[in-house]
C-alpha cells in the first residue's frame, strides 16, 4: 500500500499545475461550505437568542386559541386561575426551567397629549421578565436599566414609537384602553427608558408594570393572557417543551385547554432558520458536483496520457485489482490533499471573522447580531468525509477502465 | 524459481538447460480488421530450449509481434497449442495470464517503457514490489546487484528523463531479470537505439543469460545484431520459413 501511495503521489507531482488546480478547486468549495455553515450557523444562534433573550422566551403557555388570534391580542381568551394554577404547579416540578414570567398582553391607546396613536403593550413584574429575558434591559436605549425602570407607574416606549412622537426619557404619556366588558380606562405613566426594537412580532411593544396592567383593564384573576419561560439548557427546548406540552395540554378542547408553544413554532424566524439549512445543504449539494467534477476530469485525463505507462505495468504482471488500486489512491488523495487545504483555509477565515467580530463589539455601539462564526468538528469531519467519499466514488470509473485495458491494444496506444 | 544469485560463477544461479521453455504447435492468430481476416500467423509450430538466445527476423509485417505477444502471454492464439514453462497458457483467464507474466516472463520493450515517476533503481525493484510483493529485506540486494550487473549501478536515482536511450535499456533489462523469469522477451529491442548501443544492448542481453541461464527471445529488423543470436527464425506472411543455427 505505501508504495501504491508513493507512485500516486509521484504521478500528482507529475502534472503539478494541474494537481494543484484541482486541489484549489476543492479547497476552495469546502472553504465555502464550512465558512457559510459557520456563518450562517452563527447567524441563527445570533438571531434566535435575539429573539428568545430579548422577549419571546424559551417556551410560552396560552390559552388555547390564543397564539391563533395574536395578532388582535384578545382579551376574552386569557387565563382562568385554575389554568395558572396549573401552570405554576407544572412549571414548579419541572427542574428544566430556570423561570417564568406572566404577562398581560393588550393593544393600547397611547398619547403625549399632542399626540396620539396605537400601542401594544406588555404587562410584567420586572424581575420575573428579566430572568426570563436576560437581554431585555439591553434594549434599553436610554434610561433606567434595572428593573426599578419598570415599577408601577413607570413605561417602556419602543424607539421608533419615541422618535416618531419625539419621547424623551422623563415624559408623561398616557395609556388608554378597552376590556373586554367594553369600559374604557386610562392611566398616567412616565417614561422611564426607550427600548430598541427587536426583530419579529412582539419587538415593539411598550412594557409597563403588571400591576399597572391589571389596573388599566379591570378584569380580576384573569388578566394574564401568557406565561413566558426560560429552560436551564436551550438545547433541550424540543424536549421540555414536549413534556410540558403532554402535562399542560389536556385532551378535550373547550375553556380549559391550555396551548404550549415552543419559540420556533411562535417566531417567523423558524422558517428563515429551515431556509438557512436548505442553503447550507445546497452549498453541500454544490460542493459535491465541484468535487465530482473536477476529480472525474482529471482522473479521466490522467488514465487517457498513461495507456502506454498502464499498458508496461500490465505487461509485467501488474494485477487488474492492483493497477485500479493505483488509480483509486491517486484520485481519493486529490480529494484528501482538498479536504485538508480547505479545513486549514476555512479554520483560518472562521478565526479571522471571530476576532475581528470581538473588535467590532469593543469598538461600536452595542451590535444585537455580533456574529461568533464557529464550526463543530462534526460539520469539519462531514466535510472532510463527503470530499473523500465523492473523490473516491469519482475516481472509480477511470481506474477501472484502466485496470480493464488489454496490455497489447495500450502498448500500441501512441 | 529458486536461484537468486546473478553473479557469474555463483553455484545454482543458472537455470538448467536442455528443458523445453516454449512448445508451440500449430499456432494461428486471425485478426478480423474491418471484416477483412488478417492471418498474422499460420501454423507456428515450434520448441524452445531453456537458455536459448534466439532472434526472430522477417519482413515487416511478417507477424514477428504476434508470435512474441503469444509466447508472452499478452494475446490469446486462434488456434493451437501453446505451452510456456510447462503451463498451457491458452486456458489462463486475464487475471492469471497477468500473474503468470509477472511470476515467469521479463519484458523488454522496443522504447524501453521505463515508469517515468521512478527512478532506475525502482523501476528495476517495481516488479518485485508492485507484482511479486518480496519484502523489503529480499528487494534491496537484488535489485543492487541487477543494476550492477547491467552497469547501471552509478545512475541508480536518476529518472527515466535523466538517462539516454541504451542507459534506459540496461536499466529495462535489469527490470525484466530482477524477478528471476523463465523467458524474457524483446520486440525491437534495439530499434529505438544507434548502432553501437544496440550492439552493447545485445552483448548485454547475452551475457546475462550465460550468467542467469534465462532464455532471450527477440524480434528484430536490425541485420547487425542478428549476428549475436544462436538459433534465427525467419518469418513471413505469418510462417515460419527458416531456422538457422549459429555457432557464437
Ligand atoms: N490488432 C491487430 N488487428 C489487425 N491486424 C493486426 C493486428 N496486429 C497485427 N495485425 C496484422 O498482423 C500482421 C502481423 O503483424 P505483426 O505486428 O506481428 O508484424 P511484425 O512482423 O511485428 O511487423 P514489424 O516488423 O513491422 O513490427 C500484419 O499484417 C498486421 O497488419
Ligand atoms: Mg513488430
Amino acid at each position: 500500500m505505501g508504495n501504491v501511495v508513493k507512485i500516486a503521489v509521484r504521478n500528482l507531482l507529475r502534472y503539478t499545475r494541474r494537481s494543484l488546480l484541482t486541489v484549489s478547486l476543492i479547497a476552495f468549495g469546502v472553504v465555502f461550505v464550512l465558512v457559510f455553515v459557520a456563518m450562517t450557523g452563527s447567524f441563527k444562534e445570533a438571531i434566535v437568542a435575539s429573539i428568545t433573550d430579548s422577549y419571546l422566551g424559551h417556551v410560552q403557555v396560552h390559552r388555547r386559541g390564543y397564539v391563533a388570534s395574536i395578532e388582535s391580542l384578545p382579551l376574552n381568551l386569557s387565563l382562568e386561575p385554575t389554568q395558572l394554577a396549573k401552570i405554576q404547579e407544572a412549571l414548579g416540578s419541572e427542574p428544566g426551567v430556570a423561570g417564568a414570567s406572566e404577562r398581560i398582553k393588550f393593544n393600547a391607546m397611547f398619547s403625549t397629549f399632542v399626540e396620539t396613536t396605537g400601542l401594544r403593550i406588555t404587562a410584567v413584574y420586572p424581575e420575573r421578565e428579566f430572568a426570563v429575558c436576560p437581554k431585555l434591559p439591553a434594549r434599553i436605549v436610554q434610561g433606567d436599566r434595572t428593573p426599578a425602570g419598570l415599577a408601577r407607574g413607570k413605561i417602556l416606549v419602543p424607539e421608533l414609537l419615541a422618535r416618531g412622537m419625539g419621547i424623551k426619557v422623563g415624559d408623561t404619556v398616557v395609556v388608554v384602553a378597552t376590556n373586554k366588558d367594553g369600559s374604557v380606562n386610562g392611566k398616567t405613566l412616565l417614561v422611564s427608558g426607550i427600548l430598541e426594537s427587536a426583530t419579529g412580532p412582539g419587538g415593539r411593544d411598550g412594557y409597563i408594570h403588571f400591576e399597572d396592567g391589571r389596573e388599566i383593564l379591570r378584569m380580576p384573576g384573569r388578566e394574564t393572557m401568557e406565561v413566558a419561560i426560560r429552560l436551564r439548557d436551550f438545547g433541550q427546548v424540543e424536549r421540555l417543551g414536549a413534556a410540558l406540552r403532554e402535562r399542560l395540554e389536556g385532551r378535550g378542547g373547550g375553556r380549559e385547554a391550555l396551548e404550549v408553544h415552543t419559540w420556533s413554532q411562535l417566531s417567523p424566524f423558524s422558517s428563515v432558520a429551515r431556509l438557512i439549512d436548505m442553503m447550507a445543504l445546497f452549498m453541500k449539494l454544490m460542493l459535491i458536483a465541484i468535487v465530482l467534477i473536477s476529480i472525474l476530469n482529471v482522473m479521466i485525463m490522467a488514465v487517457y496520457e498513461r495507456v502506454r505507462e498502464i499498458g508496461t505495468i500490465a505487461a509485467i504482471g501488474t494485477l487488474p485489482s492492483r493497477i485500479l488500486s493505483l488509480f483509486l489512491v491517486e484520485g481519493v488523495l486529490l480529494g484528501v490533499a482538498g479536504a485538508a487545504a480547505g479545513v486549514l483555509v476555512g479554520a483560518a477565515i472562521i478565526l479571522v471573522l471571530d476576532v475581528w467580530k470581538v473588535s467590532v463589539r469593543f469598538g461600536g455601539s452595542l451590535q444585537l447580531f455580533a456574529l461568533s462564526p464557529r464550526v463543530d468538528l462534526f460539520e469539519v469531519v462531514l466535510a472532510c468525509v463527503m470530499v473523500i467519499a465523492v473523490s473516491a466514488l469519482a475516481s472509480v470509473q477511470p481506474a477501472v477502465r484502466a485496470s480493464r485495458m488489454e496490455p497489447i491494444d495500450a502498448l500500441r496506444h501512441v | 524459481m529458486t536461484a537468486h544469485s546473478v553473479a557469474p560463477g555463483a553455484g545454482g544461479g543458472a537455470k538448467a538447460r536442455g528443458a523445453n521453455v516454449v512448445r508451440a504447435t500449430d499456432l494461428t492468430k486471425t485478426y478480423a480488421a474491418d471484416g477483412v481476416e488478417v492471418r498474422a500467423l499460420r501454423d507456428v509450430s515450434l520448441d524452445v530450449e531453456a537458455g536459448s538466445f534466439i532472434a526472430f527476423i522477417g519482413p515487416s509485417g511478417s507477424g514477428k509481434t504476434t508470435l512474441l505477444n503469444l509466447l508472452g502471454c499478452l494475446d490469446k492464439p486462434s488456434s493451437g497449442r501453446l505451452e510456456v514453462v510447462g503451463t498451457d497458457v491458452t486456458r489462463l483467464d486475464r487475471r492469471q495470464a497477468a500473474a503468470f507474466r509477472g511470476a515467469q516472463i521479463g519484458f523488454v520493450f522496443q522504447s524501453f517503457n521505463l515508469i517515468p515517476v521512478l527512478t532506475a533503481l525502482e523501476n528495476v525493484e517495481y516488479p518485485l514490489v508492485m507484482v511479486q510483493d518480496r519484502p523489503p529485506s529480499e528487494r534491496r540486494a537484488r535489485v543492487l546487484e541487477l543494476l550492477e550487473a547491467v552497469g547501471m549501478a552509478d545512475q541508480r536515482d536518476k529518472r527515466p528523463e535523466q538517462l539516454s536511450g541504451g542507459q534506459k535499456q540496461r536499466v529495462a533489462i535489469a527490470r525484466a531479470l530482477v524477478t528471476h523469469p523463465e523467458l524474457v522477451l524483446a520486440d525491437e529491442p534495439t530499434a529505438n537505439l544507434d548502432r553501437e548501443t544496440a550492439y552493447t544492448i545485445i552483448a548485454l542481453m547475452k551475457k546475462m543469460r550465460d550468467e542467469v541461464g534465462t532464455t532471450f527471445l527477440f524480434a528484430t529488423h536490425d541485420t547487425r545484431i542478428i549476428g549475436a543470436a544462436e538459433i534465427v527464425y525467419t518469418l513471413e506472411d505469418g510462417r515460419l520459413t527458416g531456422r538457422q543455427e549459429r555457432q557464437a
